[in-house]
């Protein structure tokens, strides 16, 4: 009877897919953003930061996943300063199970670019061994829609963005993929291991509520450095300058069309 | 009449916690939130009827519900208002109206 319960438990365990999820820390999407007066970025110190709202939507479309069955494990990683542990935190009280923080020194904090993302990424799938990795599809940041392209580039896997929907496919040996396009919605198969990245339409996110969050200290969280992974941070590109878009002139209300022509052919815009 | 449980007494020193941390998200700031949430504890906290407490512990749990719905479509507005075009957000606004489901609440 002893061993039943332990096969029992082992089933549970490899049932289901491995899902690994990527949580970006970024200042908060209702923060009114800054400009350094160095235009060398924004102000970030004494900002409130929170998790990535696309990558909410990832963290919450594993957590349902391992709801529904179809997942047996759901890993979270986050790449950044010690602070992600929070946002990691934020994670684990949503549903995951464990987490691994990559922690960046602040040094190279500023330089790290999507390519050094997906390279650390990239190395801990090759010992994590995950079946689907779920990512936001962009950071509200630098707003560059790349992480998960690249990851899928270099393990040279399957992608799937802009996900408004994950399924099993028809003969449920692949994941059917609703996807977000310009011209609509485009459904696909993929096999997996596969990247998705989530777009706005996935999932509603759950609230981190403080019990949850007391209940996840207890949950596991690794770290690693980049070094340990032998990824170099060396930075591609150089920020030149960081400046305000330009201020919108004010508009002129008019009373009538005859106004308003009055005023187009002031502009010249009208004979 | 006896004083309530201890029971009840821990419950609403976390229903007041959790209420304190939702409040570092609400839109018109953290202090505004705190202040009026102190007040309002603070009013109700001769009540001694354990009946009554429960009665206002459950309204202090709508609460929280009522705040998670307002942050996550504060959230979902803003998002769609800057990532998504402004003809295409009238026709989803249709459409998911429609299938969106109710979000599933944690424990």
């Amino acid at each position: 009877k002893y061993i039943h319960i332990i096969n029992k438990a082992d089933m549970a365990a490899s049932k289901g897919l491995k899902i690994l999820v990527g949580c970006k820390r970024v200042i908060d999407y209702a923060v009114k953003v800054r400009v350094k007066p160095d235009r060398s970025g924004v102000v970030t110190e004494g900002v409130k930061h929170s998790m990535n709202p696309f990558d909410e939507i990832a963290v919450e479309e594993a957590v349902r996943m391992k709801e529904k069955k179809l997942a047996g494990e759901a890993v979270a990683i986050s790449v950044g300063p010690p602070q992600s542990q929070e946002t990691l935190r934020t994670a684990l009280a949503m549903g995951i199970d464990r987490a691994i923080h990559v922690e960046i020194p602040l040094a190279q904090l500023e330089k790290l670019q999507p390519i050094h993302v997906s390279k650390l990424l990239a190395k801990v799938c090759e010992s994590e061994k995950p079946d689907l990795v779920i990512l936001g599809k962009q950071a509200i940041d630098d707003d560059c829609n790349q992480t998960g392209q690249m990851l899928a580039a270099l393990l040279d896997w399957p992608q799937a963005t802009f996900a408004s929907k994950i399924e099993p496919s028809q003969d449920s040996k692949q994941l059917r993929v609703t996807r977000e396009v310009d011209g609509g919605l485009e459904t696909i198969d993929v096999s997996v291991p596969a990247v998705v990245t989530s777009d706005l339409r996935l999932n509603e996110p759950r609230y981190a509520t403080l019990p949850n969050i007391m209940k996840a200290k207890k949950k596991p969280l690794a770290k690693m450095s980049p070094d340990q992974l032998g990824v170099d941070l060396q930075p591609r590109q150089e920020v030149i300058s960081v400046e305000d878009p330009p201020v919108r002139k004010a508009g002129a209300k008019v009373e009538s069309v005859e106004d308003l022509v009055g005023k187009l052919r002031e502009k010249g815009l009208v004979k | 009449m006896t004083s309530p449980p201890p029971q009840l007494r821990s419950q609403v020193i976390a229903l007041y916690k959790n209420l304190l941390y939702m409040g570092r998200d609400y839109p018109k700031g953290y202090a505004y939130f705190r202040d009026r949430l102190k007040s309002v504890f603070l009013k109700n906290s001769g009540v001694k009827d354990p009946d009554q407490i429960k009665v206002l512990i459950g309204r202090g749990e709508f609460v929280i519900k009522e705040l998670e719905a307002l942050y996550m479509l504060r959230k979902y507005r803003a998002l769609k208002h800057r990532y998504y075009e402004k003809d295409e957000a009238t026709t989803s606004a249709t459409t998911s109206s429609s299938d969106k489901k109710a979000p599933t609440k944690t424990q």
